[in-house]
Parts: C-alpha cells; sequence; structure tokens
C-alpha cells in the first residue's frame, strides 16, 4: 500500500509542498542570510557579518519595546485567563441565559485587529477627554488601553475553551470530593484546577504568543505613539524595515531576535505545564 | 463557590438544571453582557453623527445637527473603495480557504501513510514553520511574491497556502492517524487507485477536521492586515483591513465619520458570519486548541 501511493507524491503533496517552499521556506533561509547584510532589496545584499546585531543594542526604542512586550504579554495573559476562567466557571453553573451570554462574550474574537483598534481608540479617547489628555499623551494611556482591547477579544475564545475543559471534568470527582468534606475552595485548587490543566496550558500558550506577536492592534490604537513609547517589538520591526531607509538590515536582524525570544517562549512554556497535566 | 446548593440531580445534569438564586446571576451577566456589547453600538450610534462631533463627543447620541443621516457612509464608501476591498477579501478568504483544505489535507494523509525520512522531515517543517512570528519573513516573502508575480488577488492564494500550511497540516495529520487503516486498505484491495481512496474513503471521514481547519483559517485570513498589506499591489488591490486602515492615511487628520461608517460595514458581515454558524465555530475553536 505504502508502495502504490508513493507513486502519487506529485499529486499529494507538491502543490502544498511548493507554495510552502516559496511562502515559508525560501524566506525563512533568505531572512536569516540578510540578517547579516546590508541591503534594501534582496539582490544588492552585501554580506557585513553580525554589524547589524551590533547596532540593535545602540537602538533604544528597540530595547524599550522589548521591555514593553515582555510587560504586556505578562499582564495580558494573567488578566484574560484569570477572567475567561471565572466566567467559564460562572457560565457553567447552569442558570438561565448562559448560552446568550456565551455567544455574546465571544463575538468581538472574530473582529480583525485593525478594527478594533480604531474601535477602542474612539471610546478610550472619549472617556480620556474627560482629563483632558489622549492616548497619545503618554504609554501608560497606550499599555492599559491595548490590555482593556485584548481582554475585550480574546476572554471570550478562552473562555470557550476553557467551559469545554470544565464540561470534561466527571461529576463524579466533585462530588466525591463534596463527600469527603472538601469546601469549594479546596474542591477548585485540588479538583477542578488539575482537571483543566491542559486547558490551561493552551489558552496560556494562545494568550502568550498572541501577546507577544500582536501588530494590529498595536498599529491601529496608538501606532506606537507618543514617540515610539507604546511600541511593541512587531511594530518596532515594521518600523525599521519600512520608515528608515538603510536599516533594513538592522530590521532583519531584529526580526531575527523576534524569531528566537518566541521560539523559546513557545518552548519554555509548554515543557512547564505539561509537566502538570493529570493523566484522565 | 456556591456548588454546594445545588442537589445531586442538579449536578449530574449539569448546566441543563436551573440553580436556587440563578436568576441573580442571569441579571448581572445580563448587565455585563450590555455593557462588553456596547462598543460596537457606539460605533453604529457614531456612523449617523457629524464627523467634528464624534471625537468631541462620542458617547452621545446623534440628534438634530449632529445627526448625517447616511452621509459618512457616503463619504467612506468613495474614499476607500469599500466594495472593491470586500470583494477581495472575500476572494481571498474563499479561494485561500479552499485551497488550503484540499492540499494540506492531501499532503497530510500522504504524510501519516508514507512513513519516510522525507514525510517526517517535511512534517517537523510543518511543526517548526506554526512558532515563526510573521515579521521574520514578511520582508523576504513580499519581495518573492513580488518575483514570482503573486501581487493579485489569486497570486496571494498561493502565498497564503504556503505560509498557512504548518497548521493545517500538522491539524489533519493527527486526525488521518485515528483512522482505521482497514478501511484503506479495504478500499485498495477493491481495485481504488490511491486518488479515488483518498476522495472516495478518506476525504469524507475528514470532513470534521476540515470545517475545523476552515474556520480557523477563514478567521486568519479575512482579518489578515500586514501580509495582504506587503504582497498584494495596493494600489490595485484593497482588503477591508488596509481600506480602513487607508483612511488613517498619511499625517492628516482622520475622518472619523468615514472611519466610524466603515468599521460599521466591516462588522456587519462578521456578525452575520457568526449568527450562520455559530455552532461549527464554537466546536471549531475547542478542536482547534485541543490539537493546537
Amino acid at each position: 500500500m505504502n508502495h502504490s501511493i508513493k507513486k502519487y507524491f506529485p499529486i499529494f503533496v507538491l502543490p502544498t509542498l511548493a507554495a510552502f517552499v516559496i511562502g515559508f521556506i525560501v524566506p525563512f533561509i533568505l531572512g536569516i542570510y540578510l540578517s547579516f547584510c546590508k541591503f534594501t532589496t534582496v539582490t544588492d545584499a552585501k554580506f557585513v557579518g553580525i554589524e547589524n546585531f551590533v547596532k540593535i543594542f545602540g537602538d533604544k526604542t528597540f530595547l524599550h519595546s522589548i521591555w514593553f512586550t515582555a510587560l504586556f504579554t505578562v499582564v495580558s495573559v494573567v488578566t484574560i485567563n484569570l477572567l475567561a476562567f471565572i466566567v467559564a466557571m460562572l457560565l457553567t453553573k447552569g442558570f438561565k441565559g448562559t448560552n446568550i451570554f456565551r455567544t455574546v462574550f465571544f463575538m468581538p474574537n472574530l473582529i480583525g485587529g485593525i478594527v478594533l483598534g480604531y474601535i477602542w481608540q474612539i471610546i478610550l479617547n472619549g472617556v480620556l477627554a474627560h482629563f483632558g489628555v489622549t492616548l497619545q499623551y503618554s504609554a501608560t494611556y497606550g499599555f492599559w488601553g491595548l490590555i482593556i482591547l485584548m481582554n475585550w477579544q480574546q476572554i471570550g475564545y478562552m473562555m470557550i475553551i476553557y467551559i469545554a475543559g470544565i464540561q470534561n471534568i466527571p461529576t463524579e470527582l466533585i462530588e466525591a470530593a463534596k463527600i469527603d468534606g472538601a469546601t469549594s475552595w479546596q474542591t477548585l485548587k485540588n479538583v477542578t484546577l488539575p482537571m483543566v490543566m491542559p486547558s490551561i496550558t493552551i489558552c496560556t500558550f494562545l494568550t502568550l504568543t498572541n501577546g507577544f506577536k500582536l501588530f494590529d492592534q498595536n498599529l491601529a490604537l496608538t501606532g506606537g505613539g507618543p514617540s515610539h513609547q507604546s511600541e511593541m517589538m512587531a511594530l518596532n520591526i515594521f518600523d525599521t524595515f519600512y520608515t528608515k531607509i538603510g536599516y533594513e538590515g538592522v530590521g532583519q536582524a531584529k526580526a531575527v531576535i523576534f524569531f528566537i525570544l518566541v521560539a523559546l517562549i513557545a518552548f519554555v512554556q509548554l515543557r512547564a505545564t505539561r509537566s502538570k497535566e493529570v493523566q484522565q | 463557590m456556591d456548588t454546594k446548593k445545588r442537589t445531586r440531580k442538579e449536578e449530574q445534569f449539569g448546566d441543563t438544571s436551573k440553580m436556587k438564586h440563578g436568576w441573580i446571576l442571569t441579571l448581572i451577566f445580563s448587565v455585563l453582557a450590555v455593557i462588553f456589547i456596547s462598543p460596537i453600538f457606539i460605533v453604529l450610534m457614531n456612523s449617523f453623527k457629524q464627523k467634528s462631533f464624534i471625537n468631541l463627543q462620542p458617547f452621545s447620541l446623534p440628534k438634530g445637527d449632529t445627526f448625517v443621516k447616511f452621509e459618512n457612509y457616503a463619504r467612506g464608501l468613495e474614499q476607500t473603495g469599500f466594495f472593491d476591498a470586500f470583494k477581495n477579501s472575500l476572494i481571498i478568504t474563499v479561494l485561500s480557504v479552499a485551497l488550503i483544505i484540499l492540499c494540506t489535507s492531501m499532503c497530510a494523509w500522504y504524510i501519516a501513510r508514507v512513513n519516510s525520512k522525507g514525510t517526517n522531515f517535511l512534517y517537523t517543517l510543518c511543526l517548526f514553520s506554526m512558532i515563526v512570528p510573521f515579521q521574520m519573513v514578511m520582508f523576504t516573502l513580499s519581495k518573492v511574491a513580488d518575483m514570482l508575480g503573486l501581487t493579485t488577488p489569486l497570486g496571494i492564494v498561493i502565498v497564503y497556502l504556503g505560509f498557512g500550511a504548518g497548521l493545517s497540516v500538522f491539524m489533519f495529520v493527527g486526525f488521518v492517524k485515528s483512522i482505521p487503516l482497514e478501511i484503506e486498505e479495504a478500499a485498495m484491495i477493491d481495485g481504488c487507485n490511491p486518488l479515488q481512496t483518498y476522495f472516495q474513503v478518506v476525504f469524507p471521514i475528514l470532513k470534521p477536521t476540515c470545517i475545523t481547519v476552515a474556520i480557523l483559517q477563514a478567521m486568519w485570513v479575512w482579518n489578515d492586515y500586514l501580509l495582504p498589506y506587503l504582497v498584494l499591489d495596493i494600489t490595485e488591490y484593497k482588503t477591508i483591513p488596509i481600506a480602513i486602515q487607508y483612511l488613517k492615511g498619511g499625517y492628516g487628520s482622520v475622518d472619523w465619520g468615514a472611519m466610524m461608517a466603515m468599521l460599521v460595514l466591516a462588522i456587519i458581515p462578521i456578525v452575520i458570519f457568526y449568527m450562520a454558524c455559530q455552532k461549527h465555530i464554537i466546536k471549531g475553536v475547542i478542536a482547534g486548541a485541543v490539537k493546537g
């Protein structure tokens, strides 16, 4: 059977493989190479060694964006998961209207980042106008604005995953805990939380990478203002490429560092939480 | 929480049962849901307001001289070419998702059934591509697409197949491995070639995964901004996110009236899509999350 399928390689694999080479493999390898070059287009690249990487460390906006991104990611992961989990716990209690509430809370997730950014720009600026300031006044406003925006967008998505996890817990387990005299808090801590650990793994992972790679929302809400202070890494890289002429190499080097950080987080995070999961 | 208050019978039936003080929670959540959804109504309300009043008083209702009927919509449509953008977004999303489903599911079946060094390597590459952020490849990808002439809505479909292949192949391989081999062997013995086996036996079984992958990819492609912005020839072709960002323009002041109107037009198709396939979307999200 194996052998007869093999002859069909051109039909089954080749279209995907060709597109994969064009859309991922070639740009990726070229990207690694270009991070060691000075260039304005791909064809005029000159090898300059690690010069681009050295330049990064003199770029204060990039160092600031790393810090800003890290802080944003930590705060958004905690708030989104905490709120989504609480909502999921309450919405699995079986009161009237839970289905409608789930539908409503999930909805913003389908709206794209650019649209979300402008929706919240008008609302937050409207609120801030009472205090005589705008989102562009200070990066602090931009930061919390992005946190509110991301919570609004992602709570529903994570809630759905948590609800699925909570509903998978066998009712006997909760009952047994109660018969043994466990308080609600003990049941939550010792039964519910360990049993939904797979959901927690997934949601933490999703919010972590979504936060770290955030671009559209950042661009539309504050555009990085005032003067790069609310700029996250992805937007900083974009700016380096497309608004500073002669800095394409530095932009690509920043992108390589960005990639390494994302890969590192993905790896460490999966390792750390997988080990805590309970076998069912 | 007050799970204690629930009787044994209620616990067995989980969420269908009513709890004692359920109406309090219903009330609280009704208020929360209204607050939660209010940003969309604020945008809707502002889309009928004269543009100079939007920034000053975003929370007041349009009335008297601030109410401008559909003027903002007319201006926005004219400035952005919204209907063309909508058409482009639709073409790109539908074709990309269709191509991704067809090609990656076939590729995944081959990877799962032919166990060789080559297929293992390809599978590993697909997993690897999932963690690479777009910024890593954005510059080179846009240059490669430019060189190959993929800067049209039809061309960008190839780019989406390539960049979206990782996740889809990963999800399909996971599902194919759970299909018992005997079904396919029986078909082969009955004289089906691999192509017939795939389309008559395997593909129908893959249908639930196809829906999951389609939902996830459609949500991505429809809302994607940066990839089409860099790959497409945007003087000719805009998608909805590009058209909206285009309103922001350079350093001039933003026409918030047109912006609000276009935001409403961008949200409407999403709400319709959500209402129509809500069950599939929720299932898709759960299935996608469990696999991912």
